[in-house]
């Protein structure tokens, strides 16, 4: 990057106060890059393992269902519905809507919520059904 | 003296009109991503348990092997894309930079071929520990 030093940067980062859709802008990110790397190795796991044999589905799932794998399956399944709830937020405001301040800030609050309530819920229902 | 007209000059320093297409790809296969993992967590919750049998007897089926033959090309190429845009962004010295989405490349396509590649095993029947 060139710039020159003498010439003043412009407001970055640092001097706004804080808010729900910075948070989200930037969970969406790091959520994203999450998926992309830990979610995609453990669903080519999963999927190589079940068309590999018994013996191979076996061992995944006894990583997956250690403390480690679960509190790994725990952290993806909400990186997952946050980012699939920041997704349709991001989606909405392509369409130009949801610029307004308060509803921008009610539906970063509501991604925020709905992305635990969504995480506790499937885990309430897996744990149901097994 | 530099024996360039300014069009060459400037040519491969930015998006030279890629950088719309890339933004639409990206949401296009977000739209398609939300409809298939939408019916796969439905799928997931729905099967009597993650059992290697349950799994792969699942995926047998037509109506579930092709939706996760989609779902694994469309998830790969939407995080192909977001992953590429991250290190655009953070990776500021050029040669890094083109080393590190090389690398990108390379890895999404390794990860998408043998999931795809399982999925297929399993769909035409290939896996003899559970026939």
């Amino acid at each position: 990057m060139h710039r020159n030093p003498s010439r003043p940067l412009s407001p970055h980062l640092t001097i706004w106060r804080w808010g729900p859709h910075m948070f989200v802008s930037i969970a969406n990110r790091v959520t994203g890059a999450g998926l992309a790397t830990v979610g995609a190795a453990a669903l080519v796991w999963w999927l190589a393992a079940a068309a590999t044999g018994a013996d191979a589905y076996a061992t995944f799932v006894s990583w997956a269902t250690s403390w480690i794998g679960i509190a790994i399956g725990v952290g993806l399944t909400w990186a997952f519905f946050f980012h699939l709830l920041a997704g349709i937020r991001h989606l909405v405001m392509d369409i130009g809507a949801g610029f307004e301040l308060s509803v921008n800030k009610f539906w970063a609050n509501m991604t925020i919520l709905g992305s635990v309530v969504l995480t506790a819920l499937f885990w309430f229902l897996i744990l149901g059904v097994k | 003296m530099r024996m360039e007209t300014p069009l060459g000059r400037v040519r491969g320093l930015g998006s030279a009109r890629t950088g719309a297409h890339h933004w639409w790809l990206e949401r296009l296969t977000s739209i398609a991503a939300l409809v298939l993992f939408v019916w796969f967590i439905a799928s997931i919750l729905r099967l009597p348990s993650l059992s290697h049998g349950d799994v792969v007897g699942w995926l047998r089926e037509p109506l579930a092997a092709v939706p996760m033959l989609l779902l694994i090309v469309t998830t790969f190429w939407h995080l192909k894309l977001g992953l590429q845009v991250i290190l655009e962004d953070y990776v500021h010295e050029e040669g890094m930079k083109l080393f590190s989405i090389v690398l990108l490349n390379f890895f999404v396509i390794s990860g998408a071929a043998l999931a795809f590649f399982s999925v297929l095993k399993i769909a035409f029947g290939g896996d003899a520990s559970n026939g």
